[in-house]
Order: C-alpha cells, then structure tokens, then sequence
C-alpha cells in the first residue's frame, strides 16, 4: 500500500535530534536530551499524517526539525524532493515558502506589536518584491479563504479571540502557498467549539488547495476525524503507524492500546463495558532512555527480549506499521541498536513500582 | 460584511494612535510641554534677554544680588546676571543630556541585540561589557579627557571640542547597563513562538532582529533612557567640578550647582536654580518616555 502510486511529498528517513546536556563548572558535554530518537516515516501528497503521544514525547520536536528550526542531529527530512536537513542556508530559504507551520499558542505566535496586515503580509516582504497593493490585495485574498472579516486589516492580536488568532496563524502559513504544512497541536489552546471550526477550516483549506498536513496533537478524537494515518509516539520513537480506521478499531503496539483506551466513549452503555489500560509509572528520562525497548518499563505485556534490544519498526500487516517485539519473530533481533551508556541501570526512572 | 468588502479599510499608519495615547497622559504631556518650553528657552532666550554691560567696579559691587527686577535670578559672587547664564548653560546641559543619552542608548541597544541573538557573540560582548562596569569611571574620564582634549580642540576649537569629547566619553562609559537589559530581554524574546515563526518563514535575522525583537525591547530601553539624561547631565557637571569639563568660564547647570555650593548657606537660591533646572528636565523627560512607552504598546493603547 505505501509503496503503489507516485512517490510521497514527504519523507523522513531516521530523524534524530540531540539536545546536548551541559554540566559541571566547565560546561562539559555529559549526555543528549534525546528527544527524537530515529523517527521514519512517509506522507502522500494531499493527506494528513496523525502525529499523537503524551506530553513531552517529542511531536512537536519532530515538527520543528523537520522544517529545520533545529538542526537535526541525524537523518534526512526529503520534502518534494530536496533533502531540507542539509541544505545551504540560501537554498533553504528559498525552500521555506513550500513548508510552513501553523503554532500551538495563537497568543505566543503572533508579535503583539504588529497589525493583522502586517503579519499576514510578513512573508510576502520576506519572498517577493510585489508592490505594497499586490500584497495588500493577497492579505484580503487569506483573510477571506481564512474566514476573517477584511474590516479587521488594522487590529492587533490582542484584540481577536483564540479562534480568530488561529486563523490569522493559518492566514500567515498559507501565503506563500505552501505545499506542506505542519500543524503543531493548533487547537490545543481553543475551547472545544472553536477547535470544531479551525478543524473544519483546515479540512476545507486543504480540499481547495490540495495541501499536505502533519497534524500533531494529543486530542485522539481529533486525528481520527482529521487524518488519514497516525502515527504514535513514545520517549521519541514511532510505536505505531497505522491508517486510522485500523489503529482506532485494532491497535496493535501495547501503548497505542492504552493511549486509545484513554479516549472518551460518548455511548455510556458502552463505557461501562469498556476495558481501561491504566499504565503504572512515570516516562522514563528522554535523557536516559531504557536500554531495550523504550516502553519495557511501563509495558503490561512486557517480555525478557524488550529489557534488552530495541525493536524496530516494521510492517506486520499491509500498511500497519509496529515497533513490538510481539510482533516480530523471536529471532530477528534488532539490527539497529542504539549504543547505550554504561550507567543505565542506576537511575533509571518510571520503573513498576 | 458587503459595506466591508465594498470600501475594505486601508492598512493605516498608527502615527495617530500612537499621538491619541500620549496625549491621554497627562504627565506625558505636562513632561512635553516643559522640556519643550526649557528648550526654547534656552535656544532663543540668550537673544531676547541680554543683560546691560556692567564694568568691573560696578560687577563687584552688584556680586551676589537677590532676585529683583533688575536681575530676575539676582547674580552670583562676580557681578554676573545668572537668568542669563542658566540660559547658556541650558544649551550645553541639555545638548550633553540627550547628545550622551543617545550614544549611551544606541550603542548598548546594539552591543545588547547582538549578545542576546547570537549566540557566538554573547560571551565576549558581554565580557566586555563587565571589563567597561569594573573600569572605574571617573579615572578612566579623566584619562581620556586629558589625553585627547587638546588634540580634539586644535580641530575643531575648545568649546566644540570640549562638548564632542565629552559627550563621547560620558557615552561611551554608560551605556553598560542598557546592554545588560537588552540581552536579557532579548534572550527571552527570541524563544518566543513569533521569533520561531519568522525564522520558519525565512527571514533573515536583521529583519527579525528589526522588526519582531527591537519593537518588544522599547519598554526597558526607554526606561534606561530617561534615566539616563539625568546621569549625563551629573557626569558632566562632575567633569566640569574636577576642571575638565568645559572651561571655568564656560556655564553649564552642573557647573552653576557645583559654583553656587560654596555660598550655599548664604545664597541657597545660587543652587536652587540649576537644580530646579536639572530636575524638570528629569523629570519631564522621564514623563515623556513613560507616555511613549504606552503610546508605542499596542496593547495599552486603546483602554
């Protein structure tokens, strides 16, 4: 199924990203913050990837590295075939106007001094030399596909609500047409109503222009009415990727089973019958992950191979993708593990208790 | 909705909004009114009030005056009118204030962008910055003014060299605490998610620097502005106290103060006046900068 049809708009092939621990009174390099540990995967052009996982699991690190606001550490990020993790800084700004991003925070990602004309129009001062008129007539051409009323040209953010903010954020990723745009939580801050309507707007945005969505979030119910395939993570690596439909009817990787089990059933006959995967302990430290498996100190389902190697993400069935020793064969260890220090086992966090 | 889309609204210039919110503040406008009133003073009243030609007899004989109609701020221990040597020293108090407070304000914002952006620079910009805090200032004044005041005079004449070299120095060694404040504030600016999303637009850091991190710095900056006129106006009166500022016969407000300190007991008016002058204009500028911090905060503008 990945592999029938054209080649996918966007690949990431290991995605790494380190952040280096300092310590000490000279500042030595101690240890890594691994907060995207070898993450692959692949988006078609058109769909939307699902990007789920508790706080702190590195969704929204995945995000930003991918569109290079941190240097990667390792891998490669092919968006529409240019690899941007390497990139010359010219080349990648040339390459910006295809990959934008839409924020988490409305409030944060909008300079507070600046007017809604100002802000929708930042791009186009940074990508092209139209007259003051040509930007001025494309700010109205956003505002109108965003839904903002064009009398609203000279008000500042802080004079919009959360719903409003948003789609000036929305405005702003979509000016320069981009062909892939990563959506980092954007309705985490909304009230539910509104979330309905940003969701639907970037539903819509994307039927009329034939966009490409990487939606992270932790609001399951959300993704599956949004994406296509999802993707879960945990401690910065892929548990599972799977089409929706399947990972919400079957899913396969212990995690993805507890994570699904947290979802509301708004049917109450069926809450009562339904079985919930309360996990014990905390996340272990991105900074010393577990040596095997990175889920072995919570997993219900947990077995001697998972304290020692690190399982892969492989496909088990067509188009379902599982890092599970359950579902590998009990010979085939993993090929590639990741060097581990020595002092692993002495504080290591969020074991059963 | 259709009357929008029929006239949709101009993006404006805030020039107006910004002038509607400083003038709701009264104490801004109070500030405007009386450093606008001491600068005209001071710039055409030399011209408008120019006391009688006295000889030396009748000079020492008029020494220490009160105030009377004759000589409205009396006169001091030589016979001279002091309204009309406030006025003069006005101009030079008043250029040296906001002559050094700029400096001051444009080189630490600078040094204090750079420190807190790059992160390459911010070590040594701000070692040095601690090397220009421990110097001790007065000393390192001195030096300066003794090493370079004839060369600067034989080029451009003593009065203008004076002003030059001493607006140079007072600059050049207060501007430390700016810079401090601007990298803080710029440390924590630049993690904010707007910075994140121009740098995911692809602009470039002198646009990001211009027009997402300089705006947010303005608050502190005005603040150590205003302050700092205040300071520039005492250094310079210090300088000139310890002989190497402007020359003795040469008034400036700080100069007055320190002359009229020996006769204070007797004459207090002798330093009531350059210390009124010096406070209003404090005062005043430290009103305006207020004013203009909100005015130019879009987010206070409008309540």
């Amino acid at each position: 199924m990945l592999d029938a049809g054209p080649a996918p708009l966007v690949q990431v092939q290991d995605l790494k990203m380190h952040f280096p621990i300092y310590t000490g009174l000279f500042r030595r390099h101690t240890g890594d913050v691994k907060a995207v540990d070898g993450v692959s995967f692949q988006i078609q052009a058109g769909q939307t990837l699902g990007l789920v996982g508790e706080s702190g699991c590195g969704k929204s690190t995945v995000g930003r590295t991918m569109l290079r606001l941190y240097e990667p550490t390792a891998g490669r990020v092919i968006i529409d075939g240019d690899d941007v993790a390497s990139l010359p800084p010219e080349a990648l700004r040339k390459k910006r106007p295809s990959m934008q991003m839409v924020f988490q925070d409305p409030q944060a990602s909008l300079n507070p001094r600046m007017t809604l004309a100002d802000i929708v129009s930042e791009p186009l001062h940074e990508h092209t030399d139209w007259t003051r008129a040509q930007k001025l007539e494309r700010v109205y051409e956003l505002m109108d596909q965003v839904g903002l009323n064009r009398r609203f040209v000279n008000r500042f953010p802080h004079e919009f609500s959360g719903g409003q903010r948003q789609r000036i954020g929305i405005a702003r990723a979509l000016a320069l047409k981009p062909r892939f745009i990563v959506c980092d939580e954007p309705i985490a801050a909304l009230d539910v109503s509104i979330q309905a309507q940003v969701v639907n707007l970037l539903e819509d945005l994307q039927e009329k222009l034939g966009l490409t969505y990487l939606f992270i979030s932790h609001d399951l119910s959300m993704v599956r009415h949004l994406a296509q395939r999802v993707a879960v993570m945990y401690l910065g690596r892929i548990a599972e990727l799977s089409p929706s439909t399947d990972l919400y009817s079957r899913p396969l990787h212990p995690y993805a089973e507890a994570l699904l089990s947290a979802v509301n059933e708004p049917d109450p006959e069926l809450a009562l019958r339904r079985k919930r995967i309360i996990l014990k302990g905390d996340v272990p430290s991105p900074a010393n992950p577990p040596k095997g498996c990175n889920f072995c100190t919570r997993c219900p389902k947990v077995m001697d191979i998972c304290k020692t190697v690190k399982p892969d993400l492989v496909e088990v069935e067509p188009g379902r993708m599982v890092a599970c020793h359950l579902y590998t064969a009990a010979g085939s260890t993993g090929a590639s593990e990741a060097p581990e220090r020595k002092n692993q086992e002495r504080n290591q966090q969020g074991e059963n208790r | 909705m259709t009357d929008a889309s029929s006239t949709p609204p101009k993006p404006a210039s805030q020039l107006r909004d910004i002038w509607s919110q400083f003038s709701t503040h009264k104490g801004a406008l109070f500030g405007l009114i009386v450093l606008g009133s001491l600068i005209l003073a001071v710039l055409i009243g030399p011209y408008l009030w120019v006391p009688e030609k006295l000889t030396v007899a009748e000079a020492i004989k008029l020494k220490n005056q009160g105030p009377s109609l004759r000589f409205p701020l009396g006169t001091d221990q030589l016979g001279r009118d002091m309204l009309y040597r406030m006025l003069l020293a006005g101009r030079v108090s008043l250029a040296v204030g906001l002559v050094a407070m700029t400096i001051a304000i444009v080189f630490g914002t600078f040094i204090g962008i750079l420190a807190g952006y790059f992160r390459r620079l911010d070590s040594p910009l701000m070692r040095l910055t601690d090397m220009f805090l421990a110097l001790p200032l007065i000393p390192l004044l001195l030096v300066m003014v003794m090493l370079f005041r004839d060369r600067i005079a034989g080029m451009i004449g003593p009065e203008l060299g004076a002003f030059t070299l001493i607006v140079f120095a007072i600059g050049i060694t207060s501007w430390m605490a700016t810079a401090r404040i601007v990298r803080g504030e710029v440390l924590t600016l630049k993690e904010r998610e707007y910075v994140l999303a121009a740098r995911s637009i692809g602009a470039r850091p002198n646009r990001i620097i211009l027009r997402h991190i300089l705006p947010n710095v303005v608050s502190p900056v005005m603040v150590a502005a205003t302050l700092g006129v205040a300071e520039a106006i005492i250094t310079e009166s210090v300088l000139s106290f310890l002989g190497l500022g402007f020359p003795p016969d040469f008034p400036t407000w700080g100069r007055l103060l320190f002359d009229g300190l020996q006769y204070m007991q007797v004459y207090p008016e002798r330093v009531i006046w350059p210390g009124l002058a010096i406070s209003l204009t404090v005062l005043s500028v430290n009103y305006i900068g207020d004013g203009l911090r909100d005015a130019l905060d879009p987010r206070i503008r409008g309540r």
